[in-house]
């Protein structure tokens, strides 16, 4: 208590300090939430895509249907797969007449080919288990053609680890620097206080009694920072869908608390930091 | 109590072979006052530094009150200092303060229960004689009297040895006289006391042990008849 007392009357008593850490951690923030939203929104947006991937077997044209509904009951088994549709000729026709509006009186006749349409499960659209299933699927003699689009799978999953890695070590990138950047502030707080903490030390005061209250202040800043930064990454996601008219997704309340907390993790690391180095030269 | 055994301290950025302390050994006695005297640089700061274990020893062992400098981590140094009671020349008091709140800081830093320190506090000042200027700041007071204040806080915790820094170096003739007489009271009520001092008038004036140091090493110990050396040439 009495520490939080202390660290409460240290944020009061150098407000300029304080007021400049709560922004440098709020812009640091802001920086990996933008980030952050960018990933996130390219995840969703992948996701939505993904849904659709889809793996058709072409079949003989003569295949009974009954051939097909057992072939499908048993693809239908598969751990990968999420749902198996069976589509006869006519179905075929009638599909390809609703896609291709324009042309549908071309369609005539049955030249289209029946085909077993397989839906994957989320977790297995990744291209090595795409082919594998379309492989599988070949192995059936009724089975003329596999298409899966597999060049523009590969393309996605490679923008999506593009995507992903390219976020995480920038967002790592600014991490960093935000917490030297409180473990600066946190160290001009330490160095003002320096004779403090040497009477403090004389009569006596442990490390972890010296300590805590700075690691308290840097676990405020870093909390108010990242409110701060919170509010900034939601006013530029609004602007930008404004005037970009992009349908974009902020993060979910447990994505914004963890965010918060992380900041509170800053501050405290670079407040431990901090502490820590001035204790050892004392 | 407090013991040197063949205490050699280098410190690290000192020119080769130079010594700040070499094989130094004494024992300061329960309730005992002693003079640390001997010229600037003769290694009185460093035996006191020593004794607070701010500094460890090069070689040899100081053991404070079965704390010892070869064991003790920064944890029990932190105990130790709770039972000594520390002055320095420059008072280092907190400016923001009052007199009672910087006594007030030494029980607090060490988590003494809230309602047991105002008692403590005006005790302490009251026993430095400052018992009227407990809400003065240290810029409203004379030097003499910044000094007591540190003097109330280092007694408030009941020390068993005050350890005294050069405590009248900043001070007046008429000041220091003020303060080295509190030291005596401090020294008769059972607390040992070890002061490092230039003031040779004061330690001739006076019946107390004294261990003159030069370069380093233990040149006059008056408890000790084996070092005949009279007291400063000067």
């Amino acid at each position: 208590m009495v520490a939080v007392r202390t660290a409460i009357t240290a944020i009061k008593n150098a407000p300029l300090l304080s007021a400049l850490s709560i922004t440098t951690i709020a812009f640091s923030l802001f920086a990996f939430g933008l980030f952050g939203l960018v990933a996130l929104n390219i995840r969703n947006a992948l996701q939505r895509v993904g849904d659709r991937v889809e793996i058709r077997a072409f079949v003989a044209d003569s295949t009974p249907v009954e051939v097909l509904a057992i072939i499908a009951d048993s693809v239908s088994r598969y751990p990968e797969v999420l749902k198996v549709d069976v589509v006869t000729q006519d179905q075929a026709l009638e599909r390809a007449r609703q896609e291709l509006g324009e042309f549908k009186d071309v369609f005539d006749g049955n030249f289209l080919p029946a085909s077993i349409d397989v839906k994957l499960k989320p977790g297995a659209r990744d291209p090595k288990t795409v082919q594998l299933v379309a492989n599988r699927l070949r192995d059936y003699g009724i089975v003329d053609d596999v298409r899966y689009g597999e060049e523009w799978i590969t393309q996605l999953y490679r923008l999506r680890n593009i995507a992903g890695v390219a976020g995480a070590a920038l967002g790592l990138a600014f991490a960093a620097v935000a917490v030297i950047i409180i473990g600066a502030t946190i160290r001009m707080a330490v160095l003002s206080r320096a004779r403090e903490i040497s009477i403090m030390r004389l009569v006596g005061a442990t490390d972890g009694f010296i300590r805590r209250p700075f690691l308290i202040e840097g676990s405020i800043k870093g909390i108010l920072g990242g409110l701060a930064a919170l509010g900034l990454t939601y006013l530029a996601m609004r602007l930008l869908g404004q005037y970009l008219h992009f349908e974009t997704v902020f993060f979910d309340r447990r994505l914004a608390l963890l965010g918060v907390l992380f900041g509170a993790l800053m501050g405290l690391m670079g407040s431990a930091v901090s502490v820590g180095r001035h204790l050892r030269q004392v | 109590m407090i013991r040197f055994d063949n205490v050699t301290k280098v410190y690290p950025r000192a020119a080769a072979g130079t010594a700040a302390l070499h094989r130094v050994s004494f024992r300061l006695n329960k309730g005992e006052f002693v003079f640390l005297t001997g010229p600037s640089g003769a290694g009185k700061s460093t035996i006191l530094k020593l004794l607070y274990m701010d500094e460890r020893p090069s070689s040899g062992e100081v053991k404070v009150s079965g704390y010892s400098s070869m064991e003790a981590r920064r944890r029990d140094v932190a105990k130790m200092r709770r039972r000594l009671g520390i002055v320095f020349q420059d008072f280092r008091l907190l400016e923001n303060r009052t007199a009672e709140g910087n006594v007030a800081f030494a029980l607090e830093v060490i988590g003494t229960p809230a309602n047991k320190i105002p008692g403590r506090v005006s005790r302490a000042l009251a026993q430095v004689g400052l018992a009227s200027k407990a809400t003065a700041l240290p810029k409203e007071l004379s030097g003499g009297e910044q000094q007591r204040v540190a003097f109330a806080r280092a007694l408030v915790n009941d020390p068993f040895v005050l350890i005294a820094d050069e405590p009248t170096g900043n001070l007046d003739e008429r000041a220091s006289r003020g303060i080295f007489q509190l030291l005596r009271d401090i020294n008769a009520s059972g607390t040992a006391v070890i002061m490092a001092t230039h003031d040779l008038q004061l330690v001739r004036s006076s019946e107390f042990r004294c261990i003159e140091l030069n370069h380093g090493e233990i040149v006059f110990d008056s408890a000790d008849s084996s070092t005949p050396l009279a007291l400063g040439a000067d």
